[in-house]
């Protein structure tokens, strides 16, 4: 019975401070809602377990785990109005729909929560900051590095791509293109298509062996061309010969590095993503930063961002996933 | 003519209830859907302190309001002993059409009649397709559901339709008293309505006979085929409307809007009473029920439980709501 007064108090409490009624519940603690497309998925699982690395530096804050049963916006919309409800201090999303949360995180805001996004962006006027898991640059100077790391003494890399048109690896490639001069002795010999098909990749795989037979790496910017290269060399008997690199899934790579056909490949680690979202949310609700162009937020271990015109850095260089880490992460995503 | 008509007749009443008025009300599916809603009410007052804020309860309605809309006229629909499973995929279709107009620099107004527009069109599609070709609703209306949908992938693909005029946010965004909503007030004004055609009107009777009896009813003078042309007509009308309501609350158009909604409504008739092979079910027990998965969504939702639990905890009181009135009928008659 006191408990349902206590309540009913507290509810009186809540109504008449109506708006404002952020203050009306003291929380010694924190509460940061890190909320992703879809509960059940290895990727954001990952993260929800950077998260809690987080709030266990941080301390004094709670991470709420939650996002809705399937990829739509609508599920999203009804967990970002029971977090408003609940008067989280922060909201950290994944959007599955960059303009139909909008409103709803909308509301947040007027409300005096901290929203900011990470991994899949929500539009400019809904959020604070973006936070990407990279940065076009950062990937294309990443794909060469794989490569030249493997080859103190220079050699032939051939690049397999997706689509010819494809907007993402043509940027990349273009950026890899622009640090080409930091890695003296690489020589990029040949740059062939596999329409993000498996059996095209591995046809031009195959292809790139025999008409280059010094070939000393393959970088697919891709995650079905990586693999299917890694396929065509170890078919070929060339596993340890050439090193098939680039970006791929942990989960699809593990047998290529075992075989030995790649040495190292690279893609974002959730972990850290999650770990950031929620250093750079806890940072902005608590008021230590500003989400503003230009300002520099810290992440704790992850070093700092600084955010462009459109208020939206990136975190780090993409992961290296290598035989030290692959068995954590093949069963992640 | 038989003599009981005739007394009928005198007294102007159908019988339609064999025990008391008193009786009916306390066995009745809706009372004890009410003393669901009720405890769930109670249970999610104490297990969140956000719970009983009018602003919190407020922002809930959304989680019930445009599907509840839809679920009215379905519940005519099943009651008249046919279906449509396209209404999320009408949405869909019409939200895009609604699009395509902004994009063509059409004002809120214009808006408005697309939606509605398009929901009609839609409803008279199916309608057709199951009063005039004769195929099984349930057949017909997935095979809308896809065409519909489909349209909208077409038209949209990847993309987005935005850039809705500020005026259009009213309808799913906007408040008229306090924290009283256009669409909660909607929702009222619809229910009410829904219940006097149902239950106030020969119309009304026309959906009961229809389904209880569809030879009986052609028989007894009642136009089955135009009865049920209008009602899948009003059911189109109706995901129309949740489509501008749901459309205005996301700000947004993208071809995989409302995706699933089908099942929710259907459950929500279902919950409420409605047999679904039609014959019998009442409009205040869908409005129970709308009340009902509303609350229990979003009391879940503050206690942060994942949202698979809240469809396992549905689909619990979907079985345990049919099964206990049988299950104690049974033990009684025993």
């Amino acid at each position: 019975m006191i408990r349902f007064k206590t309540l009913k108090l507290a509810a009186g409490l809540l109504l008449a401070s109506g708006l404002f009624a952020n203050t009306a519940f003291a929380q010694d603690n924190m509460r940061i809602a890190l909320v992703v497309k879809a509960l059940g998925i290895g990727f954001f699982e990952a993260a929800a377990k950077g998260a809690e690395e987080a709030a266990g530096e941080l301390g004094n804050v709670e991470i709420i785990y939650t996002g809705p049963t399937d990829t739509t916006a609508e599920g999203q919309i009804e967990v970002i109005n029971s977090l408003i409800a609940q008067n989280v201090d922060a909201i950290a999303i994944s959007a599955n729909d960059p303009d139909a949360l909008v409103p709803a995180l909308k509301k947040a805001m007027q409300r005096g929560i901290t929203v900011i996004s990470w991994d899949s962006g929500v539009a400019e006027e809904g959020r604070q900051m973006h936070l990407n898991p990279s940065s076009n640059s950062l990937i294309g100077n990443m794909i060469i590095k794989l490569a030249a790391d493997h080859l103190p003494d220079g050699g032939q890399v051939a690049l397999l791509s997706a689509t010819a048109t494809a907007t993402n690896q043509n940027i990349w490639i273009e950026e890899m293109n622009k640090v080409m001069g930091d890695y003296p002795g690489i020589e990029v010999v040949a740059t062939v298509y596999g329409d993000d098909l498996a059996d095209k990749s591995y046809r031009e795989a195959q292809g790139l062996m025999q008409s280059h037979p010094d070939l000393d790496a393959i970088i697919a910017p891709t995650s079905v061309g990586i693999v299917a290269a890694a396929q065509a060399v170890d078919d070929a008997g060339k596993s340890g010969e050439i090193n098939v690199t680039g970006l791929g899934l942990p989960s699809e790579m593990a047998g290529a590095i075992e075989s030995g056909a790649s040495k190292s490949f690279a893609i974002w680690n959730p972990i850290d993503l999650g770990y950031s979202a929620t250093m750079i949310a806890h940072a902005l609700a608590s008021g230590d930063a500003k989400a503003e162009a230009g300002s520099e937020i810290p992440m704790g271990r992850m070093g700092s961002v600084t955010l462009d015109d459109t208020t939206s850095g990136a975190m780090a260089d993409p992961f290296v996933y290598d035989s030290s880490n692959i068995d954590e992460f093949k069963t992640i995503f | 003519m038989s003599a009981s008509n005739t007394a009928v007749d005198a007294a102007n009443v159908i019988p339609d209830r064999i025990r008391s008025r008193l009786e009916q009300c306390f066995k009745s599916w809706e009372s004890l859907l009410l003393l669901v809603a009720i405890a769930i009410f109670i249970a999610n007052s104490l297990a969140s302190p956000y719970f009983l804020n009018a602003w919190n309860l407020s922002d809930a309605t959304f989680n019930f309001t445009e599907k509840a809309y839809i679920a009215f006229a379905l519940a005519l629909l099943i009651i008249a002993g046919e279906i449509d499973l396209s209404v999320a995929a009408i949405i869909a279709l019409a939200s895009t059409a609604m699009g395509a107009a902004v994009q063509a620099g059409a004002g809120t107004p214009v808006l408005v009649l697309v939606g509605l527009g398009t929901g009609l069109l839609c409803g008279a599609f199916n309608g057709l397709l199951v009063t005039r070709l004769g195929l099984p609703s349930i057949v017909a209306t997935i095979g809308t559901m896809s065409l519909f949908r489909g349209i909208s992938y077409i038209i949209l693909g990847d993309q987005a339709y935005r850039g809705y005029p500020a005026d259009f946010a009213f309808f799913g965004q906007g408040y008229v008293f306090w924290v009283i909503t256009f669409e909660f007030v909607l929702f009222v004004l619809l229910a009410l309505i829904y219940g006097v055609l149902l239950h106030m009107t020969n119309f009304g009777r026309a959906v009961y006979a229809i389904g209880n009896n569809p030879t009986g009813a052609l028989f007894s003078g009642i136009r089955v085929a135009r009865v049920k042309f209008i009602l899948f007509l009003l059911t189109g009308l109706m995901a129309g409307v949740a489509a501008i309501c749901l459309t205005s609350r996301l700000g947004s158009t993208r071809p995989s809007i409302a995706t699933g909604w089908e099942l929710e409504i259907v459950t929500m008739v279902v919950l409420g009473g409605v047999n679904i092979l039609g014959g019998s079910g009442t409009l205040p027990g869908v409005v129970i029920a709308a009340f009902v998965m509303g609350l229990v969504t979003f009391g879940l939702g503050l206690l942060n439980v994942p949202g698979i639990v809240m469809s396992i905890v549905i689909g619990a009181l979907l079985i345990g709501v049919i099964a206990l009135p049988r299950l104690w009928s049974k033990w009684k008659h025993r």
